[in-house]
């Protein structure tokens, strides 16, 4: 571990300061508090908020896992990785059951999280209203009087449209019946699973606003009694493990153009696969890695 | 009988410019009070401290509201007074660009403030847009087109619509047949007319038409230099001038 | 057959290396000391410094040398090694009207006590190509002057200010809060809106100030003074009981004159508009002056018609080249997760729509 820095980068005073943060998101689930984000040494929009949010929540003996798109090995995950490894020196691993803290961006895990994990969103736009309204001193508001007519102006509009709501990721939910909230860029097909035994903690860097939804909470995705919220999600089932209840990837294989249908998670994909589910267009495990 | 908007000593400045002063009057349940004077005469800046729009330097505005009776808008909270201007107020811009959302359907123009007070159900919502469409003369087939594709007295007939699709008791009109063509202004005159009787609404129109006045107004109030010089019955003033302005204002607009 | 992608570690490490070979570049050609840039790039080192809101020409230096001239890269090195700085204290506010004064110039009087000092400008260089520096600079002299350098220079506004022409700006000890420390909540004061915009992206001041000038938030603003030079830096030592000076930095300082009509309880009388930048920068200087002025509509009731310069929200939340660059920049990474997401939906709405269309074909 490298000894310049203190535990997990952030020094203590600043970890208390997003500590408290958190404990007051804890306490109004849902609800956006202003933190004062530091200037972290890796690029605001590259989970700035994310990392300092499992800063403050890193133990020693903690196991921390880190995925982007729902992959232990894409470039700016294994960067956020190896940014604890050296800082931190906490023990690291792919697999979901195993890690106590698991920072993400854009996915939820497949497996259902337990009451001992907690699971830390990078968010880049926090405020769900900020694109019907650009400004912050009136959503701040909108928020405050629960005036929330023009997001279902919004879903309104899709189906007068299209026939259908058209919002596909990020699909705002609200929280224990009071607050609207962005889930982050996840895709609407894990908005579901958002209300589980884990602690979710978001974290906005640039925008400086930190966010919580406690275990158990009531999260609901907006939508119209006549026009219920779907999840979707592809028809297909995964090409290497044959899953047909996960959020998939599209991947194009040859010039051709041929599709083929894998595990966005790639942990849950591994783990199918281990214990022999083959897909279409996989093989059994060993004979991959050979 | 309460009145349902009691006046009390607005005043309002802009920097050292004046923009009304002393206006007290009461406006009692199904009234409809005109407000005239020429541009500048502080009728407009009168209006937008009577919805809250702009906040008076000194003054009262009580409102008899439906769950704790007379209260004054002025000082009432926030939240208080947004509930109030999506619910039992309501205000028509001389232009509708201000009034409507632009890139939002005229069903979801009128169906806002539904949304806005709870409803959640996609087909009522739709319904009941279409019906208020239908009672200002807009056709079934352009519920989901953009304002932006209507004509100006089209555009302001979705405003009104939009306006009047929550049952508010008391609407506020600013010029609201400004711009429009003479043929225009007569048939949105009479739709405007038939609605406040048939709904029975209170409304404060600011105008600088006396025709509309005529036409709208049960009571008549004068402005000049942001003060009140003359009030009264619309028929009374209009026939029977007293003040050397209105006596003007009158005379140059009959002779036509 | 398919494999997952793999190596984004070994990926990222060679990236790495690669960057520094090229930062590096052609090994025949002598390496730029940190020494150099400092010297003889020492306005992009001041640009760095103002930016990056910390005040070491040397680290700045590295930080250029490190980024390969990028300035923007070099003020993210500077504010992420910043952000790790122990705080011990806050200075006593910088006595500008003290300043060694190595430029100073007013326009709105022709003279005024302390002189017109035009200092190393650019000014009035013809932009003309130096061929000369492209094979060797050769040392330039210029000559001293015989006045005294270091005579007080008292502020231009100070005259104005004896008349009462211009507004008086309250003086306060009140210690202003730290927008690296705390979130930025607005309204913000103006104390804090000049912090946002001292370390505010040049370009976007430079725009938002050109804005001004072209209507969009006219404010008739006249340099009342610009001027660059050293100032001394007080800290209070506690244990002593008083303050003693710990540094000398340069900076430049624009107050601008602008017009103001009067209110309710005002007559008419100037106004300001302030900039205060470390390093020679003018430019930021008076663009930060001039934006300053424009935020500042509310407080001296002014109409404000929407215009970009004068919404506080819009230019505090936008200045930030550091924050711009990271968002911006971000939709580079993988959002295939999201994308998908859209692919999906876009399909079936197209499917439903052929299939609306070819419904009503079949039924005409």
């Amino acid at each position: 571990m490298s000894t310049e820095y203190n535990f997990a980068y952030l020094d203590e005073q600043t970890k208390r300061m997003i500590r408290r943060a958190l404990l007051k998101g804890v306490a109004i689930p849902g609800y956006q508090v202003p933190f004062a984000s530091r200037e972290m040494p890796m690029p605001y929009g590259w989970g700035t908020g994310g990392v300092q949010v499992t800063a403050a929540c890193l133990k020693p003996d903690d196991t921390l896992k880190v995925i982007d798109q729902g992959a232990d090995d894409t470039t700016n995950a294994v960067s956020i990785r190896k940014f604890f490894e050296k800082t931190a020196a906490v023990a690291v691993s792919e697999k979901t059951e195993e890690s106590t803290v698991i920072q993400t961006r854009h996915r939820i895990p497949e497996q259902d999280l337990t009451e001992d994990q907690i699971l830390v969103y990078q968010v880049p736009i926090p405020e769900p209203l900020r694109f019907l309204e650009p400004r912050e001193t009136e959503t701040r508001k909108m928020h405050a009087l629960e005036e929330y007519g023009l997001m279902h102006v919004k879903l309104y509009e899709d189906i007068a449209r299209h026939g259908r709501i058209a919002t596909s990721y990020a699909y705002p939910v609200k929280v224990e019946g009071r607050y609207v909230m962005d889930p982050s860029p996840i895709p609407k097909f894990d908005n579901p699973k958002m209300e589980m035994a884990a602690l979710q903690l978001f974290g906005a860097g640039r925008e400086q606003r930190i966010y919580a939804v406690p275990p158990y909470t009531k999260v609901v995705s907006l939508d119209f009694e006549d026009h219920p919220f779907e999840k979707g999600g592809a028809p297909q089932a995964c090409g290497l493990c044959d899953a047909h209840d996960a959020y998939l990837d599209e991947v194009i294989m040859d010039d051709a153009g041929t599709r083929m249908f894998v595990c966005s998670d790639t942990d849950y994909c591994r783990m199918r696969r281990e214990a022999g589910h083959i897909g279409e267009m996989g093989v059994p495990l060993a004979e991959d890695a050979a | 009988m309460n009145p349902l908007l009691k006046v009390e000593n607005i005043s309002k400045y802009y920097g050292s410019r004046l923009g009304c002063k002393d206006v007290n009057f009461d406006l009692y349940p199904g009234e409809v009070l005109g407000i005239v004077g020429e541009s500048g005469s502080g009728k407009s800046t009168l209006l937008n401290c009577l919805a809250g729009h702009q906040e008076p330097d000194t003054g009262k505005v009580v409102f008899d509201t439906r769950a704790d009776g007379p209260k004054d808008t002025v000082t009432m909270s926030e939240p208080e007074r947004r509930m109030l201007s999506r619910t039992d107020w309501a205000f028509v811009h001389q232009n509708p660009r201000d009034g409507l959302r632009m890139g939002v359907s005229a069903g979801g123009n009128v169906g806002e403030r539904l949304m806005a007070v709870g409803a959640r159900h996609y087909g009522d919502i739709r319904g009941t847009a279409v019906d208020w469409l239908d009672k200002v003369e807009i056709a079934e087939d352009r519920t989901d087109d953009r304002p932006s594709e209507f004509s100006g007295g089209m555009q302001q007939r979705l405003q009104i619509a939009r306006n009047l699709v929550t049952g508010p008791r008391l609407i506020f009109m600013d010029e609201p047949t400004g711009g429009l063509d003479v043929s225009v202004q007569a048939r949105l005159l009479d739709l405007l007319r038939g609605l406040v009787r048939e709904l029975g609404l209170s409304a404060i129109v600011v105008t600088h038409d006396l025709a509309v006045v005529r036409l709208l107004a049960d009571r008549l109030m004068v402005m000049k230099d942001g003060r009140v010089i003359e009030t009264g019955l619309t028929d009374q003033v209009l026939d029977d001038p007293q003040h050397g302005y209105t006596q003007l204002l009158v005379s140059s607009v009959l002779q036509v | 057959m398919y494999v997952a992608v793999k190596g984004g570690e070994k990926a990222i490490d060679n990236a790495h290396a690669w960057l520094g070979e090229m930062r590096r570049g052609d090994t025949e050609v002598a390496e730029l000391t940190v020494a150099q840039i400092r010297n003889q790039m020492a306005l992009a080192v001041d640009r760095v410094m103002a930016e990056g809101s910390l005040f070491d020409p040397d680290l700045a230096a590295l930080a250029i040398k490190q980024s390969r001239g990028d300035l923007i890269e070099a003020i993210f090195l500077i504010r992420a090694y910043r952000t790790t700085l122990p705080r011990f204290g806050a200075s006593a506010p910088i006595k500008t009207e003290n300043m060694a004064c190595m430029r100073r110039i007013s326009a709105t009087f022709k003279d005024a006590p302390g002189g017109q000092v035009l200092g190393p400008t650019f000014d009035y260089t013809h932009r003309l190509l130096d061929f000369k520096l492209a094979a060797e600079g050769g040392v330039e002299t210029a000559p001293k002057s015989e006045a005294d350098t270091d005579e007080f220079k008292p502020h231009i506004t100070s005259f104005l200010n004896q008349e009462g022409l211009i507004q008086q700006e309250p003086t306060s000890d009140a210690r202003p809060s730290d927008l690296t420390r705390e979130p930025m909540e607005l309204p913000a004061s103006r104390a804090l809106r000049l912090q946002a915009l001292a370390r505010g992206d040049e370009g976007f001041l430079l725009g938002m100030g050109y804005s001004t000038q072209r209507g969009y938030g006219r404010n008739h603003a006249f340099v009342g003074e610009l001027r660059i030079g050293d100032v001394a830096v007080e800290l209070d030592i506690p244990e002593l009981g008083f303050a003693i000076e710990i540094a000398d930095i340069e900076v430049s300082e624009c107050e601008t004159v602008n017009q103001f009509a009067g209110s309710k309880t005002e007559p008419p009388q100037f106004t300001r508009g302030y900039g205060l930048v470390f390093g020679q920068s003018e430019r930021k200087a008076i663009s930060m002056a001039l934006v300053d002025r424009a935020l500042r509509w509310k407080e001296l009731g002014e109409d404000n018609p929407g215009t970009p310069a004068q919404d506080e929200e819009f230019v505090l939340y936008h200045c930030d080249n550091i924050q711009a660059t990271g968002f911006v920049e971000h939709i580079k990474l993988p959002h295939y997760v999201d994308f998908q997401a859209e692919l999906e939906l876009v399909r079936t709405l197209r499917k439903e729509a052929t299939e609306a269309n070819a419904a009503k074909e079949a039924a005409q």
